[in-house]
């Protein structure tokens, strides 16, 4: 029974989206915070742009990273607990009844 | 007295739940994970209380409020650690261990030398962190509270070893989604009273701080002179998140990986949320305070936060808040002592010790005689370190998290040829390699040791004790083979998916 979920098509194909998922995310984390960290250190002149009154456009993206962070992982949560998770059952689900 | 009737009110409620969890203390999932009985909303709220410490909030308003965007690019480094551990971290660590990180770490390997080496990790993250909040703790309380710092000290000491011996992870649990809500609480309304004054419009807030510090003061500034130290205590913050013993401890107190899930994505939002409230905080402060006063009773601007509260709130206002930061100390040195406290009778008392032949009553004795010595400890290494610059030893507890602690679990969970030398291999070049660079580093080899010149340029050691872990750990594992650890993680990988 096992051998055959996991050897199944459809539980590969689920089990590396989740792979590719939880790693494009992370690396979209990485690169916003290094990113920000990089425009601080080289480029002065963009991140000092005034946008609101004296509020540069740095500390807007100071709170844009803060933001960001916590919708990414909302993002994953939906995606795991509500598609990944029913599929998952789906596909055992399945693979049971055949079995029968 | 405010501050002591506010305080007194949060001891008097935690000391009650304590008391009602005695019951639910007794083996060892009560003890280390509550039974897996807490919600993801609560758990949400009490991995934020175990992470929200008295220095970031103190500490990184004071910051703010001196050095105006440099603090905010530091307030921003301690929210980046989350999303790390949600995508990579908390699930497969929930789905492989049992009470610890330790048993992630070590579920396919040899359990003797990886159990003691990942203890040996966590223990010394741990004790680094808990003198660090002792020493901030005991100075802090001596500010706000007026009673000597040794009193101060001893009063922390001796509630945080109650807590854990009679509550457990339940008791815990408790006193941190308590403290998460006086400290979240409490920092709204003192935001809601400081943008009352500028009409709640923050253009008129940094227009009023510009008038008074000039442009310069959003710009940034230190950051500039050496941004591979800012990239090294990125790593350091990002990672080492990921790699703090009594934040992954908690992962096991929910009833599944769904709810664990969840628990982070809580989690995350409090944090964020927490860090805005900060950096509001400590631009109103720098406003509504001034600097000069901020810096003349505290050089470091630890009080920025209590005297804006006293500005904008009145005495009763400041009470409430110097009561918060006081339970926001005890309730992160209770987690971490019950993190060292496992560390020592789950992973090597159980572990190592009793070859995973221990009973029940045995390790959960065993947990509550390490949690009365790891309480002791921190009272006197608390007292001992009087007086002493102890700021680099959170940037150095980071470090250790980031380059001992992750780099194992993250290769345990993800590399099917990981291998026991790999593992026990980078444990140790992480861990020697931040004590030893931090020693020869700026903070510790001119500031304290006072030295003309540092040998290792980086105030932070991270970026290369980061890598350098991971490095020892592919570089052993390839030399030596296991076949062992790889059918194991093999079935284990099966066995998490179905």
């Amino acid at each position: 029974m096992k051998e055959k979920i996991i050897n199944s098509a459809e539980f590969k194909a689920l089990v590396k989206a989740k792979k590719t998922i939880s790693l494009t995310l992370a690396s979209i984390e990485l690169l916003i915070y290094f990113g920000f960290i990089w425009l601080i250190a080289y480029e002065k002149e963009f991140i000092t742009k005034k946008i609101l009154g004296n509020i540069n456009l740095g500390i807007v993206m100071g709170i844009g990273v803060i933001l960001l962070s916590w919708i990414l992982t909302g993002i994953y949560v939906i995606w795991v607990n509500k598609i990944y998770d029913e599929r998952m059952t789906a596909i055992k689900k399945k693979l049971e009844e055949g079995e029968i | 007295m405010t501050q002591m009737f506010f305080f007194l009110l949060f001891v008097g409620i935690t000391l009650y739940i304590t008391y009602r969890a005695t019951e639910r203390a007794r083996t060892t999932i009560e003890f280390y994970s509550a039974r897996r009985s807490i919600t993801a909303f609560q758990n949400g709220l009490a991995l934020s209380g175990d992470y929200m410490s008295a220095a970031s909030f103190l500490g990184i308003a004071g910051l703010v409020s001196l050095k105006g965007f440099d603090g905010l690019i530091y307030a921003v480094g301690w929210i980046v650690g989350w999303p790390i551990i949600m995508f990579l971290i908390a699930e497969p660590l929930r789905n492989v261990g049992k009470y610890t990180f330790a048993d992630a770490v070590a579920y396919r390997l040899k359990q003797k030398p990886i159990r003691t080496a990942a203890a040996v990790g966590a223990l010394t993250t741990v004790l680094f962190y808990l003198i660090a909040q002792m020493v901030g703790a005991g100075y802090l309380i001596k500010l706000l509270f007026d009673i000597s710092y040794e009193s101060a000290i001893v009063i922390v000491g001796a509630l945080m070893m109650l807590y854990v011996i009679f509550g457990g992870m339940l008791a815990t649990t408790w006193v941190q989604i308590i403290k998460a809500c006086m400290l979240l609480g409490g920092a709204t309304l003192l935001v809601f009273l400081t943008l009352y004054q500028f009409g709640f419009n923050y253009v008129e807030l940094f227009s009023n701080i510009t008038q008074k510090y000039g442009e310069e003061f959003l710009h940034p500034g230190s950051i500039i002179e050496n941004p591979v130290d800012a990239i090294s205590l990125g790593i350091a913050l990002m990672f080492g998140t990921a790699g703090l013993p009594h934040i992954l401890m908690r992962f096991y107190t929910v009833p599944d990986v769904k709810e664990a899930r969840k628990s982070v994505f809580y989690a995350t939002g409090f944090i964020g949320y927490f860090y805005l409230l900060t950096f509001t905080i400590g631009f109103g402060a720098a406003a509504l305070v001034g600097r000069e006063i901020i810096r003349k009773i505290d050089e470091g601007g630890n009080m920025a936060a209590p005297l804006l509260a006293e500005a904008v709130g009145g005495g009763v206002f400041f009470g409430f808040l110097s009561a918060v930061a006081f339970a926001t100390i005890l309730a992160v040195v209770v987690g971490l002592t019950l993190a060292g406290a496992s560390a020592v009778s789950h992973d090597i008392y159980a572990g190592v010790v009793k070859c995973d032949r221990a009973d029940e009553k045995q390790e959960v004795r065993a947990a509550k005689i390490a949690t009365l010595c790891l309480g002791l400890l921190a009272i006197i290494l608390g007292i001992l370190f009087k007086n002493q610059n102890v700021a680099f030893m959170v940037g150095l507890t980071f470090s250790i998290a980031a380059s001992a602690n992750f780099p194992a679990l993250f290769m345990s969970i993800f590399w099917k040829k990981f291998t026991t030398h790999g593992a026990v291999g980078s444990i140790y070049t992480g861990l020697i390699l931040s004590v030893v660079l931090i020693i020869l580093g700026p903070t510790v080899w001119v500031d304290i040791l006072k030295n003309s010149q540092p040998i290792f340029p980086l105030k932070n050691p991270a970026i290369i004790s980061f890598f350098a872990s991971f490095a020892s750990a592919i570089f052993i594992s390839l030399l030596t083979h296991e076949k062992d650890s790889e059918e194991k993680y093999e079935y284990e990988k099966i066995k998490s998916y179905i």
